[in-house]
């Protein structure tokens, strides 16, 4: 048993209201520069759909992840070491700019500078590639709402697989939002695609980066990923991908699309697994079988040999204690609720989804019955084959039990809390239907319903003593090292001006936010006179009083 | 004027082209990249690249062979003068033409495809220009100089060759380069040129060509602690225009 820490996200799609704020904020926080103008790290798709980069799970097309080869060894879809440096001087499977999107600005000087005129004049769209006019024909989110999905959507590869039985009828539809970021995968094949061996999978919290200094351009990854979710910066000519925030994580902070998320349904955690096991889970001969095996490759984090084999693997105390409280392990492991985005691509992806219930929901309501009737949900749930079969295609590569399941789920769970709601005696019998207990229901409804910031994401803090070399520690000589007071001065504030970094962060967002003052010991010596409206006398506007001398 | 063509030209060069690849990968590692344009275009370049890029190959292993293998060694395993020449023009030439067209296509592509050309920097059109006329005399030579024995025939590996090989051993014999013909005195120098220049494009990626990768293991895992923290090398001086 080799134990390793794996920092995961479930989403829960029942609650994405395709609002898109996580891509915006994700954007804004690390895309917004020249040469990432196309580049969505958090992108929010509509199911159907072709996706972003379109068509990118079509991976007869592609060609990325893994793949079994005859022997049953696996392998790189797109090709060994040979064939990936043979073929290096010109990328045989990169997705052109077209199949993204063409990013464009919109030239609106032309609206500042007009003189007045008759007609009002217009900002031309101006490609951010070319820099020249263009019609706008793409985007990252076209089919947006099932927008022009009537010509579009036949060309789901997902739907493909179950083509012939779909029709794009209006009445017929069913739609769900699917947010993607990078899934920071345990077999990631972009890593194993790249030639310069610049991609690496962080010990301590399996985040894969890319590491900018040892990148050469080769854009090998961007074929390798299956997700697509590693993209080529055309200015600066690296590959850049979701960092799943590090800054942020090792501060004890969620992603920023969690953070901002307006549906609150992304959940981070840890997860311990056996790092031993992963490639042999990730042969699995049989598709369906991967789900299970992947389930097989988490270590239980109440497990005592577990505990004992991750401290010795050096995972501190409060980061298995964190393994035990994380929201992930609950809902893929106890709950079993979360599962995979594509399996069969055999990258063993760390963030999975909740399917969403809503197109069942959807349904039933449309025919006027009872939508929250576990009667009425679940016979729905047996006879809407389309939507479940689209959903195994997504997440448990075409094999609609675990799917049943979780929606069966889902629908005991709105049919036991509509009792509860309601002020009836909740029905035992609901949650016993899908095998639950009642408590275990009630409690898989507070996670997935009502629970807190701090439940949501458990995300323990890296440690400071790992980070010690780090470059902002090199303040150990101080002045105050030299014999000089100028520290202790005039009180926290002055000094040298401390960098924020991992180890101070904390300290400072409290002293930030708190709204008591700094040291609320001898709050009654000071006073802020930058809050003081200048009416009456605060305490501590003055010294106190001497009261004996 | 020969001393100083043949003998300080190219050792300024040649020093240029070692100081500043050690500067470029010390500073500028961000910007050591082939700064890949097949998201813009590549259809022209899946022709392009690799005719270019194993023509060149080709060529730089003949250049190898050619330069710094003396003649006494082939004779001694054998190799009759007729037979290494006929190999050496066969091979030359399918290299050299395979990199030519290779070349031109891709010139043609820089100057053609809209976001190709807005992305190419002003050192990209040195590079190629310098690029364009090594290659081009290169080919001159071997077409002028031993097929068509246009001025005579002349036995580089007596001449050039040997210069090279003393200049390499600092004992340059500039008076060696100076009988040969003026392709040959060209080619030279503009390579030397090339050299100068290439610590300062995009030709620095020759240098990481990844053969690491057919050993190394597929996943690369890497602690925290390697990182430098929010320190950021400064940006190298090729800078991209925004
Ligand atoms: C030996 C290993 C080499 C490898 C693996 C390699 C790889 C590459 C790659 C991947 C590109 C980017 C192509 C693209 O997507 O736009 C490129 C571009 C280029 N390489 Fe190489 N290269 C090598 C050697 C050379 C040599 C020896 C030369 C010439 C002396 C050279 C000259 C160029 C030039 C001029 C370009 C720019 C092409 C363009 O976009 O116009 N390369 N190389
Ligand atoms: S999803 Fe992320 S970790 Fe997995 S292969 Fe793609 S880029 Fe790599
Ligand atoms: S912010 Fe949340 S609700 Fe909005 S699109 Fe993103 S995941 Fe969905």
């Amino acid at each position: 048993m080799r134990v390793m820490a794996q920092m995961a996200m479930v989403m829960n799609l029942d609650k994405c209201i395709g609002c898109h704020t996580c891509s915006v904020t994700c954007k804004q926080a690390w895309t917004n520069r020249t040469g990432t103008e196309y580049i969505w790290f958090n992108n929010v798709e509509t199911r159907p759909g072709l996706g972003y980069p379109r068509t990118y799970e079509d991976q007869e097309k592609w060609k990325g992840g893994w793949e079994l080869n005859k022997r049953g060894r696996l392998v790189l879809k797109g090709g060994g070491r040979f064939k990936k440096l043979f073929t290096i001087f010109s990328n045989p499977k990169l997705p052109s700019i077209g199949e993204y999107y063409e990013p464009w600005t919109y030239d609106y000087s032309t609206l500042t500078d007009a003189p007045a005129q008759e007609h009002t004049p217009v900002a031309r769209p101006k490609s951010l590639i070319s820099g020249k006019d263009m019609k706008i024909e793409w985007s990252a989110n076209w089919d947006d709402d099932l927008g022009g999905s009537t010509a579009t959507a036949h060309r789901d590869p997902m739907l493909k697989k179950i083509a012939d039985k779909v029709k794009f009828e209006f009445e017929q539809t069913f739609m769900f939002y699917l947010p993607r970021i990078c899934e920071h995968c345990l077999n990631p094949s972009c890593a194993a695609s790249c030639p310069s061996g610049a991609i690496y999978k962080r010990v301590e919290d399996g985040i894969v980066l890319v590491d900018q200094d040892k990148c050469r351009g080769w854009r090998m990854c961007v074929s390798g990923c299956p997700y697509k979710k590693i993209y080529f910066n055309h200015k600066t000519g690296k590959a850049e991908k979701c960092t799943f925030c590090f800054p942020r994580i090792e501060v004890g902070l969620p992603t920023v699309c969690s953070e901002t998320c307006v549906g609150r349904l992304r959940y981070i955690g840890l997860m311990l697994y056996d790092a031993d096991k992963v490639l042999a889970a990730a042969a699995t001969e049989d598709d369906h079988g991967l789900y299970e095996a992947q389930r097989e490759v988490f270590l239980d984090p109440f497990d005592p040999d577990v505990m004992r084999e991750a401290e010795k693997a050096g995972i501190a105390r409060d980061w298995i204690e964190a393994a035990q409280r994380s929201p992930i392990y609950a809902l893929i492991n106890t709950y079993k609720v979360a599962l995979p985005l594509h399996p069969e691509y055999r990258t063993m992806p760390m963030v999975w989804y909740i399917p969403p219930l809503s197109p069942v929901v959807d349904v039933v309501q449309e025919t006027g019955e009872d939508a929250e009737d576990k009667g009425n949900l679940f016979a729905a749930i047996d006879a809407l084959r389309i939507p479940i079969e689209y959903l195994a295609e997504l997440f448990t590569a075409g094999d609609v039990g675990p799917v049943d399941a979780v929606l069966k789920k889902l629908a005991a769970m709105r049919c036991y809390m509509r009792d509860i709601n309601m002020g009836r005696d909740p029905n035992g019998a609901i949650p016993a239907a899908v095998g639950m207990s009642e408590e275990e229901m009630y409690d898989m409804y507070r996670l997935l319903a009502i629970a807190k910031y701090d439940e949501r994401y458990v995300i323990p803090a890296a440690h400071a003593e790992q980070a010690h070399s780090l470059e902002e520690l090199a303040t150990e000589c101080s002045v105050s090292a030299y014999g000089g007071g100028q520290q202790d001065l005039f009180g926290e504030g002055s000094g040298a001006p401390t960098p924020i970094a991992v180890e101070n962060f904390q300290m400072l967002q409290e002293r930030q936010t708190a709204d008591t003052l700094a040291s609320p010991a001898d709050k009654d010596k000071r006073v802020n006179l930058l809050n003081w409206d200048g009416k009456g006398s605060p305490a501590g506007l003055f010294p106190p009083k001497k009261t004996d001398s | 004027m020969n001393e100083f063509l043949f003998i300080v030209v190219p050792y300024v060069c040649l020093t240029t082209f070692v100081v500043g690849h050690v500067w470029r990968y010390r500073y500028d590692k961000f910007g050591w990249t082939t700064r890949s344009s097949q998201l813009y275009e590549s259809r022209l370049l899946r022709i392009g690249s690799p005719l270019f890029h194993f023509g060149m190959l080709g060529v730089v292993g003949g250049h190898v062979i050619g330069l710094l293998v003396p003649q006494s060694w082939t004779n001694a395993v054998g190799i009759s003068e007729h037979t290494y020449h006929v190999v050496a023009v066969a091979g030359g030439l399918l290299a050299g033409v395979a990199a030519l067209v290779g070349m031109v296509i891709l010139i043609y592509r820089r100057r053609t495809v809209g976001p190709v050309f807005s992305a190419t920097t002003r050192m990209d059109k040195v590079m190629y220009a310098f690029l364009a006329i090594v290659i081009t005399l290169g080919m001159w030579n071997t077409i002028a100089g031993s097929i068509m024995t246009i001025g005579g025939e002349y036995n580089y590996r007596e001449g050039v060759s040997v210069w090279y090989r003393s200049f390499l051993a600092f004992q340059p014999d500039a008076s060696l380069m100076a009988q040969a013909p003026l392709g040959f005195q060209l080619h030279a120098l503009f390579a030397f040129g090339l050299f100068a220049l290439w610590p300062f494009t995009r030709l620095v990626h020759v240098f990481s060509a990844p053969v690491g990768y057919l050993t190394r293991p597929y996943i690369v895992y890497r602690t925290r602690d390697e990182q430098l923290g929010s320190h950021r090398p400064r940006r190298g001086w090729d800078r991209i225009s925004p």
